[in-house]
């Protein structure tokens, strides 16, 4: 199947939906993420770790460039090799790289903006931030040669959390791009992102830096501190204090603009163009962990735009009639497979039967497999049904055997998030099972309707297969 | 290479969310039930030990789950205060409070001083005696390679002091390839796989710590055999699936959306398969890889936890 005929179309949003009257739980999804992805600047990607935020994130991004229009950049945090090939980037450096309109349209997409991407260098960022905060050049050369300097910004984890909101700022800041879409360290703690700035300021205003910087001898005779004094003297070394104090009087230097910045950045988080994109997986741990986040957004006042549930696995899964199909056919696979050995062929490769005895196995297994995974997928039912309870917008990604690898696969990601009805499907029988089965459990799932519903979306692939454009025209343009 | 479980020190680690604490305590439970003083204990602490044990919280003083079993989570404040009082003997306890605070902020500003003290609590508690195991529930990727790297690192920064003084046997006890190892904690999937190779690189050219083993988690058996495809792929002919559903007095859509299950699983375990090569290729080739079973059942809690235990006891004995 060439490229082109698996397009899910920068314009597929503009295109009426088949079989449909009143709006779909989808179309006010697309609605929302449209509203959402348009009114916002910055969208900020958290969540547990292995829940796919980075793709997720690029997802976003690209679906993003493609339908709204615009500049739009993502940030990820993720040397993600793949990825970065998947975007046709090569690459990815704390220089933001054009994705080349050749990926798009690889993908069968004339993308209506621009899409970039950048991934965040740690040491690189770090460097630049203090070129721009030192008050002069030798200083700033001064701290960069420092052992500790480098100790610290590579051994300091919660730098990490400052330095993704810094680089967010910075390339906001610019104005270069009219979405920013970033995804987040895993931090310790996914608040521990939230408090950096504040952190950063409150190191600096800090008392103890105060008197860690004021010369060696008054500290003695500073009766108050002594106590202090002689137990870290103890411990670390009156040498380590000595280079610890003379690394954060040159710190010091840089301390106004730091406290400036991080006070910016901090608003940023907070400005009305922010908003955060949680995404989880409807896993027991993942999922108290993306609660605890959502909680968290709220008490601090921070706009909470979506709540995406990734690698859920096809509704058809927990639904009862079909639990009772394999039921059945696990209870009658032998008695079934005696009639049904006869219809089946001979190996072409050895020529042998299969006996009814193996058939029944298979039959068996295919019964079993069926039992396994619904299980899962009904906690995952009854989990994302608490979720889309408690969260007004919730959006499901169904699981995906294998990996995102290219620019398609992501934009394919990204309709499954926009909440549209136009899947893909990538070939092979067991991902259009899925596809064909994307509909959420939140949409009526488990009822007739939840049933019918899949039928649609199967008869809505076959809309999606239509190509839209030649993609020699888009290689040209 | 010692046994699994006849290491003293093990630092179970991995990339976020492939079941770092579901091992780790498996591994504790294991331990304890063979009659060796466990001690496991949670690096960062969330919670997640709690809730593998179901017991309540586990604090820095240690909460005990079986006779032979200790679970606690590391607070570096009061490791700090455990280490002034017993490796320091520093008076005037009375003026600890701010020191606390005071070693707080240098330990958010100094490199390695909170992750000398996790690493020295750990070594501690071989170090005297009261353990044959201390099982750790370390950081994922990013930060375990600082924290294993910290008392080397310390070591460089710092000439003097007490703290330059322990860190050499701090350094002897992690460096040690029959005491202490790192347990790689991984799924059969991409990036799991690429962190867990990357990973691999990392503990051997920036820390002292051996690799123990790997452990490959969430790992789906394989549902059939050649001759078994060929007939499953004939399932999902439509004239067979027709047969099928009248068969079974229900439709062809109910039947279809049955195997459907069992192609995933396939796609899956053929996906997993692929990783697992790479993975088998990507560390040394004496590094033993332990395979644990996907598990559908309700995965977590201590049912779960004794399930993998049971899981990585038959992978031991093998």
């Amino acid at each position: 199947m060439s490229r082109s005929e698996r397009d899910i179309g920068s314009d597929a949003r503009s295109r009426p939906i088949p079989g449909r009257a009143g709006p779909s739980p989808e179309l006010e999804q697309t609605r929302h993420l449209e509203q959402l992805l348009s009114a916002k600047e910055v969208v900020v990607v958290c969540g547990p770790g292995g829940v796919g935020k980075t793709t997720i994130a690029a997802s976003l991004a690209a679906t993003a460039a493609a339908r709204l229009g615009g500049r739009v950049l993502v940030l990820t945090v993720d040397p993600a090799r793949r990825l970065a090939d998947a975007l046709g980037v090569g690459g990815l450096g704390n220089v933001a790289r054009r994705v080349p309109d050749d990926a798009f349209a690889a993908a069968g997409v004339r993308p209506r903006g621009e899409l970039y991407a950048a991934m965040l260098d740690m040491s690189e960022s770090w460097d630049a931030l203090v070129r721009r905060h030192a008050p002069d050049a030798a200083t700033a050369q001064e701290i960069l040669a420092n052992p500790l300097y480098r100790n610290i910004t590579r051994r300091f984890a919660q730098g990490h959390d400052y330095i993704a909101m810094e680089r967010l700022f910075e390339l906001h800041e610019d104005g270069e791009y009219d979405l920013l879409v970033v995804d987040t360290p895993p931090s310790l703690n996914a608040l521990d992102l939230l408090d950096a700035p504040g952190r950063m300021a409150e190191f600096f205003s800090s008392r103890l830096l105060r008197w860690l910087i004021v010369p060696y001898r008054s500290r003695l005779v500073n009766f108050a501190s002594r106590p202090f004094y002689q137990v870290a003297d103890r411990i670390l070394g009156s040498q380590f204090l000595e280079d610890l104090a003379g690394f954060f009087i040159l710190f010091q230097t840089m301390r106004d603009g730091f406290v400036a910045r991080a006070e910016a950045v901090n608003r940023l988080i907070r400005d009305v163009r922010t908003t955060f994109v949680v995404v989880t997986t409807l896993e027991a741990t993942p999922a108290v962990d993306a609660e605890q986040l959502i909680e968290s957004l709220r008490e601090r006042h921070l706009h909470l735009g979506l709540l995406v549930c990734n690698k859920v696995l096809p509704a058809s899964f927990s639904d009862p009639p079909v639990g009772r199909t394999a039921e059945l056919l696990g209870e009658r696979a032998f008695e079934l497979a005696s009639v049904l050995v006869d219809r089946l062929p001979s190996d072409p490769e050895t020529a042998g039967r299969p006996s009814g005895e193996m058939v029944g196995r298979v039959l068996a297994e295919v019964a079993r497999s069926f039992a396994n995974f619904r299980l899962v997928a009904t906690r995952e039912a009854e989990l994302l049904h608490e979720f889309s309870a408690s969260h007004e917008v919730t959006a499901t990604v169904p699981y995906h055997p294998g990996h995102v690898t290219d620019l398609h696969g992501l934009l394919d990601v990204g309709a499954k998030v926009w909440g549209d009805e136009v899947a893909v499907a990538s070939g092979g029988a067991a991902s259009r099972a899925v596809s064909r089965s994307r509909s959420s459990h939140g949409s009526g799932r488990g009822s007739k309707s939840g049933t019918s519903m899949v039928r649609d979306t199967a008869a809505s692939v076959e809309v999606g297969k239509t190509p839209l454009k030649e993609p020699g025209s888009d290689a040209g343009s | 290479m010692p046994e699994l479980l006849a290491y003293q020190l093990l630092f179970v680690t991995g990339k976020g969310g492939v079941g770092k604490t579901t091992v780790a305590a498996a591994i504790a439970l294991l331990a304890s039930e063979q009659g060796r003083r466990t001690l496991v204990c949670e690096a960062e602490p969330k919670g997640d030990l709690a809730r593998a044990y179901e017991c309540g919280p586990t604090p820095f003083s240690g909460r005990r789950i079986s006779d032979d079993l200790v679970a606690m989570s590391m607070d570096t404040e009061a490791s700090l205060r455990e280490y002034l009082r017993v490796v320091a003997k520093v008076p005037k306890m009375g003026h600890i409070g701010p020191v606390a605070r005071a070693f707080d902020f240098v330990a958010t500003a100094a490199p390695g001083i909170r992750e000398i003290l996790t690493v020295g609590k750990l070594c501690f508690e071989i170090r005297a005696g009261r353990y044959d195991l201390v099982v750790v529930d370390a950081s994922s990727t990013g930060n375990v390679v600082g924290q294993l790297a910290a008392p080397s690192g310390i070591n460089e920064l710092i000439r003097v002091g007490v703290v330059r003084s322990q860190t050499d046997w701090i350094l002897e006890i992690l460096g040690d390839p029959a005491r202490t190892g790192a347990v790689l904690v991984t799924t059969p999937e991409e990036m799991p796989v690429t962190e867990a190779v990357d990973l691999a690189a990392r503990l051997a050219a920036e820390t002292p710590v051996h690799l123990a083993c790997v452990v490959a988690n969430r790992v789906l058996p394989e549902l059939f055999g050649r001759s078994e495809e060929l007939v499953f792929n004939e399932l999902t002919r439509a004239a067979t699936l027709d047969f099928v559903a009248r068969n079974l007095q229900t439709s062809r859509e109910l039947v279809e959306d049955v195997l459907a299950a069992a192609r995933l699983a396939v796609t899956v375990r053929r996906d997993g398969v692929a990783h697992l090569e790479r993975l088998r290729a990507g560390i040394a080739s004496d590094v033993p890889l332990l395979y644990l079973p996907y598990l559908f059942a309700r995965a977590h809690g201590l049912r779960a936890i004794r399930q993998v235990a049971h899981a990585l006891s038959e992978e031991l004995v093998t």
